[in-house]
């Protein structure tokens, strides 16, 4: 709250052009775009937890339901630019629904967790099961476990056939992270932002103040969503196919495993961690020594061992202490609050 | 599961539903076949039940007594049904495979995880889901790693039999008889033993237990040795029934955390009340409409209870019973 | 004539077979002082909690400003304007004081506003020190302080404050005295409590609980010398 919302933004802006030309000559486009996409998805799920308090188990389920909502609306219109407006708009109402759900039936922490793996569970379950042709909306199959492909991709709105893929797709999805990345800098700087770190840190004494705390979870929970549906867009966009392991518990795990080893309560954090596990699995996919999933799972562990607060505030320490002011770190009781709600 | 024995059905007369109707007597027949029916569907919606207290007993222990959720649990299982086809390979008798092998050594396992890892998490509650589920991921890569990624599997070693001209698996009910025995087993340990007092005395109040003698710390250890042995068990037991990979622990997870949160914070009447209600559910729309909707009327009767009785089950309904 | 800012009819919270409150017919008027006493378990603070919605009781109403606020949530209540303090201290830990009176003033001002109030009740309350200390650093004395401030930077017309001297050294208590009598020169203020000796020094009509009903409510002097309150106390009769 020191830095004034005006530098913070131009460093912002500074960083990220400079990450967005050097990167590509180490890392291929192609990777990157996955990657950012990533860090989107991580953002989404960091702003709720980390600063709002909410521990969702079933990110996995707005990603997908961003993706298929891309595809189906893409084969019916034809066009990209509707598809992604659905594409955010979709979880968003669907969050908006199922968060009012839960937080005006004051559900807390484990509780909300299994309500949301439930809901990513039934998605999947469901998308799964709908291989034959009588599971159509419009002109599109959902096509069960095989997944939708063959959708209209990204467009120069108004003109289907000038495509964006490749090296623009790239900077196209940089762009869009770097202006969600500024949006959530400058919620949670407003009052909005404040008063749900407030409700993170003691729900009781904000309503006690006379703070609609249901509510405001609620629309906190849906910008998250909507969030994570634009990743969803963008991936599907990406690979040129959507498949129900979009939905699934696993990719819901792994959104959690990015906030923890990025650090919760930052915005940095979820994004880095996501963009840097991604890259990690990608480089040990190439291996087959390690099995890949002993070596994620073991990061994990180790992390809630011994780095609880995750990469980004170790490192963030490490900085000031070498260089910085001496300052007050409010951020460890910060963490743990976040985490356990 | 069930299968329709093989008869001829030149002149079949059908009910509404395919229910085959006899030609004898109609009257004779038609209450025949509906207590035949009647005996299969009853049988089925136990199995059920019995199953999913199988699968979440393990897990109700270890949440019920120590608070601890355990996300590997489902692992834990996949890892007793490998230990069990690992066994029945060197040629010990299946059952004994089963019963006595794969819980001892998954209880093991469950030891070494908690002297390890839980043990530096106690009163962290997200932080044990968090480090569970890291566990979880190592050991579905150490088993693809030893086992490899192909399903493995060992046939039912109980034969079916039939019930008027259903086919019933005879393992449906060794399955309903080891979830009846392990429930009784549990109350009969935790009633009625000194053990069970003193565990049931420290997950109560850890500190008084201290201060009267009982080291929680080995009453901690012996109780996830015990909740880990029970997943062990169950997923041995299982085992016979699909193919084995290494991420079959992620079908029983889910079941099993949403069971076990749902039942609330009573052990065995929570775990009883959630399996009930949730096996009855799965059932009835499994044989209404499809397996695939049975599943997926569980999960949604899951959601449901959760937003009525936020604390469980046994939060509103038979609170203070064991 | 004064108006009536607080009033209920025949309360009563009943959990299970327990009666926590019998009955209960209470009315406070603005501006007016009250102080809650009796011995535990007398039904003081089940009480409070029906009356900040923090329960929803199960017979009776409370009416706030003539409104029928039975059942409210507290927010719905505390969006009225009314102030409330919990027995044990709910502020937010990891957020300075500053930024916790903030939250409390954002409520009914605008940003820059709550800026400006939030600065005025800091200096009134000698916060000006800890300004930006976290609260989960601070001792208990002066996590209580805050919490008042807190209430205060609301402007409310009704204050409940529960406890509010527990765990207070006898300075601390002083300062909260004089925050007090500030409060009711704009607003009506209910505290509950157990000290007797803070009671005695802020006190003008106090009303008696035992076993969930309301024993006497008198002036402080006459309650404390009345025998049958002693004996409660005392534990003579049952």
């Amino acid at each position: 709250m020191e830095r004034s919302l005006g530098r913070e933004i131009i460093a912002t802006l500074i960083v990220s052009a400079l990450l967005i030309w050097l990167l590509p000559m180490v890392i291929a486009t192609y990777t990157l775009t996955v990657l950012v996409i990533y860090g989107m998805l991580g953002l989404s799920l960091g702003l709720i937890w980390g600063f709002g308090g909410i521990l969702c188990f079933g990110q996995a389920a707005f990603f997908g339901l961003g993706a298929y909502t891309y595809a189906i609306a893409a084969i019916n219109f034809g066009e990209s630019t509707v598809p992604m407006l659905l594409a955010v708009l979709v979880p968003l109402i669907f969050a908006a629904v199922l968060g009012a759900l839960m937080f005006y039936g004051r559900l807390t922490d484990v509780y909300l967790g299994v309500i949301t793996l439930v809901v990513t569970l039934i998605l999947f379950k469901f998308v799964n099961s709908t291989a034959g042709p009588q599971y159509v909306i419009g002109n599109a199959r959902l096509g069960g476990y095989n997944g939708i492909p063959g959708f209209q991709t990204l467009n120069v709105p108004g003109n289907p056939d000038a495509y964006i893929w490749g090296d623009p797709y790239f900077y196209f999805c940089a762009v869009a992270l770097v202006i969600v990345f500024l949006l959530v800098t400058w919620l949670l700087r407003s009052s909005f932002g404040r008063v749900a770190i407030g409700i993170r840190e003691n729900e009781t004494r904000m309503a006690l103040m006379g703070y609609d705390v249901a509510a405001r979870k609620t629309v906190l929970f849906a910008t998250g969503a909507a969030i994570a549906g634009l990743a969803g867009a963008l991936f599907a966009n990406w690979g040129e196919i959507v498949t129900p392991g979009l939905f699934s518990l696993g990719q819901s795990a792994e959104i959690i495993i990015w906030c923890i080893v990025g650090g919760l309560g930052t915005r940095l954090g979820p994004v880095l961690g996501a963009a840097g596990l991604a890259y990690l699995k990608f480089v040990l996919g190439q291996q087959s020594l390690i099995d890949n999933t002993l070596i994620t799972g073991l990061i994990l562990v180790l992390f809630v061992l011994f780095l609880p607060k995750g990469l980004v505030p170790a490192v963030s320490a490490l900085w000031k202490a070498s260089f910085g002011r001496a300052r007050r770190r409010p951020l460890a009781r910060q963490r743990r609050k976040a985490r356990h709600g | 599961m069930t299968t329709r024995s093989t008869k001829s059905k030149s002149n079949r007369v059908f009910l509404p539903g395919g229910v085959p109707l006899a030609p004898r007597h109609p009257f004779y027949s038609f209450k025949q076949v509906s207590m035949d029916l009647s005996f299969v569907i009853a049988v089925e919606v136990l199995y059920a039940v019995a199953s999913l207290v199988l699968i979440s007993a393990g897990l109700a222990v270890v949440f019920g007594m120590m608070k601890v959720i355990n996300l590997a649990h489902g692992e834990f299982m996949m890892l007793g049904g490998y230990t069990t086809i690992t066994a029945v390979g060197l040629g010990v008798n299946v059952f004994i495979a089963m019963l006595v092998i794969a819980p001892l050594v998954v209880g093991l396992i469950g030891l070494i995880v908690e002297r390890l890892v839980i043990r530096h998490l106690y009163g962290r509650l997200v932080d044990t889901m968090l480090a569970t589920w890291g566990l979880s991921l190592v050991f579905i890569g150490l088993a693809t790693m030893i086992f490899g990624n192909t399903t493995t599997g060992i046939s039912t070693p109980i034969p079916g039999f039939a019930v008027g001209d259903y086919q019933i698996s005879g393992y449906n009910f060794f399955i309903i008889v080891v979830a009846a025995v392990l429930v009784i087993a549990m109350l009969a340990v935790l009633r009625g033993t000194r053990a069970g007092l003193i565990a049931r005395g420290t997950m109560q109040r850890a500190d008084m237990a201290a201060a009267l003698g009982y080291s929680p710390d080995r009453i901690y250890m012996a109780t996830f040795f015990c909740g880990s042995a029970l997943s062990g068990l169950a997923g041995a037991v299982l085992a016979p029934l699909v193919g084995l990979v290494p991420t079959s622990g992620g079908a029983y997870i889910a079941k099993a955390f949403i069971t076990v949160i749902a039942g609330g914070p009573s052990l065995i009447a929570g775990l009883l009340s959630s399996a009930t209600s949730f096996g009855v559910v799965n059932q009835v729309f499994t044989f209404a409409i499809s397996p695939v909707i049975g599943e997926v009327a569980l999960l949604v009767a899951a959601v449901v209870l959760l937003r009525l009785m936020p604390q469980g089950i046994t939060g509103r309904f038979f609170k203070g019973k064991l | 004539m004064a108006e009536t800012v607080l009033e209920t009819h025949g309360l009563t919270m009943r959990f299970g077979g327990v009666t926590a409150s019998d009955n209960v017919n209470f009315s406070l008027k603005a501006r007016e002082l009250r102080c809650l006493i009796g011995p535990n378990g007398a039904g003081k603070s089940t009480f409070f909690k029906c009356v900040t919605g923090l329960l929803t009781p199960t017979e009776g109403q409370v009416f706030m400003r003539g409104q029928d606020v039975t059942g409210w949530q507290p927010h719905q209540i505390a969006s009225l304007g009314v102030g409330i303090k919990t027995q044990t201290p709910n502020v937010m830990d990891a957020l300075n004081v500053h930024e916790n009176i903030w939250l409390s003033a954002r409520r009914f001002h605008d940003s820059a506003e709550a800026k400006a109030r939030t600065d005025t009740i800091i200096d009134r309350l000698a916060l000006g020190a800890i300004a930006r200390t976290e609260l989960g650093q601070l001792a208990h004395g002066e996590r209580q302080r805050v919490e008042l401030g807190l209430v205060a930077v609301a402007d409310p017309w009704l204050v409940l404050l529960d406890e509010p001297a527990a765990g207070m050294s006898a300075q601390d208590v002083d300062r909260m005295t004089e925050i007090i009598h500030e409060l009711t020169r704009s607003a009506a203020v209910v505290i509950v409590e157990h000290d007797m000796q803070f009671i005695r020094s802020i006190a003008e009509t106090v009303t008696v609980f035992h076993q969930g009903a309301v024993l006497m409510e008198d002036h402080v002097d006459r309650v404390m010398s009345d025998p049958t309150v002693r004996a409660v106390y005392l534990g003579k009769k049952a």
